[in-house]
């Protein structure tokens, strides 16, 4: 026999946090392996994204599915399975970037692994606010989930044009240094990569926070249609 | 207990309005102040816990509650404009207008075709071709000719349960009624049949005004255009369907449909 619907929906909101948790790590394992040019936790970070989110993300829908054909649910326990499904899917897919950021790293080590540890290549410091800012959206987000409030999500959705215009910077910033250091056009492409990842995270988060407005309030903010 | 304004939605030009109803059986109360319009050709269902006087309101619309001892009703019904607790008012002319369905079929044990002309017998009818075409035409209307065209005479008790609430279905349209009242049509019967009779009640709708009462909140938000929640008596949120039953107003209202409730 089933469980009941609110215990259901403790146990399924017990997962994303976990599932947040996991990734959120993941996040910065991944920054950590770029700024501190560790080949080693880099593929920890891919090993993690693989063997652990997909997994926990395939167990969420699966628990969303069943839930909704046992107990048909309406009203506030609709919307919230209707946010958990996309919220999974936005994590899934943060974990995926995590993982293209953790990958990036990988293979600048394997193109040339004496110049990539020496001190001639190092993360602009103008990531570090990007990373800081993605990283502060990202616990957000999850907080706002957790403690179901709505004002913290509309914070977070207006905070996405802060990383926006960062990912801009450092795409100007990055283009000037190639054209003055071509020798170094390589590690600074995937740098550029790395930033589009970061800024694509931050639009997860956004989408979360929607979710969230959605699932608190009943109306649908995405596309900047309330914002 | 007061309830918010947009809590019940008004309706432009309803067909049945509903004004400060109040009703006592002696000194209880069983309905207090419901005032809320219905629009006419569409689904509106009623719903809330046991004992909310969902059917209890269903029968003031066609006055089965008159005989109720000790009965007493306060405020306005009014139907196309016309106050249908008017001492004045045809009672069997209401009752024509405003057709009723069970919880529990009620065929009368008589052949099924005599079963659909009641009715009309009663009005006075008796030309056979009338009678005929209205047979036919109520049968299909209630999905139920393609069953029984060939066994018109036979007795309407040898039909399944399924059968027969459609063939009171049928009983009932044969008036040609405006308003179908269904008090649980479907609580007594298997899901397939539960299903036919959904699908009859979509087939209908646009036709006639229908107002159900059901327990099962799943076919209130499948087969209704609005519905109204109920409880102890009260109105407590009234609107479409689809907003009641993924964004509703009253806490009240998410806590029954959600199964929070008590």
């Amino acid at each position: 026999m089933a469980p009941n619907i609110q215990t259901e929906i403790e146990t399924l909101k017990g997962h994303i946090v976990y599932l947040g948790t996991v990734v959120e790590e993941n996040l910065q394992c991944a920054i950590k392996a770029l700024i501190e040019k560790n080949p080693d936790l880099a593929y920890q970070v891919m090993q993690t994204d693989r063997v652990e989110v997909d997994s926990i993300e395939i167990d969420v829908e699966e628990a969303c599915l069943r839930i909704m054909a046992l107990h048909q649910p309406v009203a506030s326990d609709l919307r919230f399975l209707v946010t958990v499904l996309k919220v999974n899917s936005d994590l899934e897919r943060i974990g995926d970037l995590v993982a293209k950021i953790a990958d990036k790293v990988l293979l600048l080590y394997k193109l040339d692994p004496v110049k990539f540890l020496s001190d001639s290549m190092q993360v602009p410091e103008m990531f570090n606010e990007m990373f800081d800012k993605t990283l502060c959206m990202f616990r957000q987000a999850m907080e706002a989930f957790i403690n179901e409030d709505t004002d913290l999500a509309y914070k977070v959705c207006l905070a996405d044009d802060e990383v926006d215009k960062a990912k801009r910077t450092i795409y100007n910033e990055l283009e000037e240094i190639i054209m003055s250091t071509p020798a170094q056009h390589v590690y600074l492409a995937k740098l550029l990569s790395v930033a589009r990842s970061t800024e694509r995270i931050a639009d997860h988060c956004t989408n979360i926070c929607e979710d969230i407005i959605y699932m608190q309030q009943g109306k649908i903010v995405r596309h900047n249609m309330v914002l | 207990m007061s309830h918010s304004a947009t809590a019940i939605m008004s309706i432009e030009k309803p067909q049945v309005e509903v004004e400060h109803l109040n009703l006592f059986y002696g000194n209880s109360q069983a309905l207090t102040d419901m005032s809320f319009g219905i629009p006419a050709s569409q689904v509106t269902a009623l719903i809330g816990p046991s004992g909310c006087g969902k059917s209890t309101f269903l029968r003031c619309i066609n006055r089965m509650n008159d005989l109720v001892e000790g009965l007493r009703i306060e405020g306005s019904i009014t139907i196309d404009g016309e106050n249908i607790n008017d001492p004045s008012l045809d009672v069997i002319e209401l009752r024509r207008k405003v057709g009723m369905v069970f919880q529990k079929w009620n065929p009368f044990p008589k052949s099924i075709y005599e079963n659909v002309i009641y009715g009309l017998r009663i009005a006075g009818i008796k030309e056979r071709g009338v009678l005929d075409q209205a047979v036919e035409q109520s049968l299909k209307r209630a999905a139920l000719w393609d069953e029984v065209k060939d066994r018109l005479q036979q007795s309407a008790m040898g039909l399944s349960g399924g059968q027969m609430q459609r063939l009171c279905i049928a009983r009932a349209v044969a008036v040609n009624p405006e308003i179908i009242l269904m008090d649980e049509p479907c609580s007594a019967l298997d899901p397939r049949s539960t299903s036919r009779i959904e699908e009859l009640i979509r087939e209908l709708r646009g036709e006639y005004t229908i107002i159900i009462v059901t327990h099962n909140m799943q076919q209130a938000a499948r087969i209704s255009d609005y519905t109204a929640y109920m409880y102890l008596g009260e109105l407590i949120e009234y609107g479409p369907t689809q907003k009641l039953f993924t964004v509703p107003e009253r806490k009240e209202t998410e806590d029954y449909i959600t199964g929070r409730f008590g």
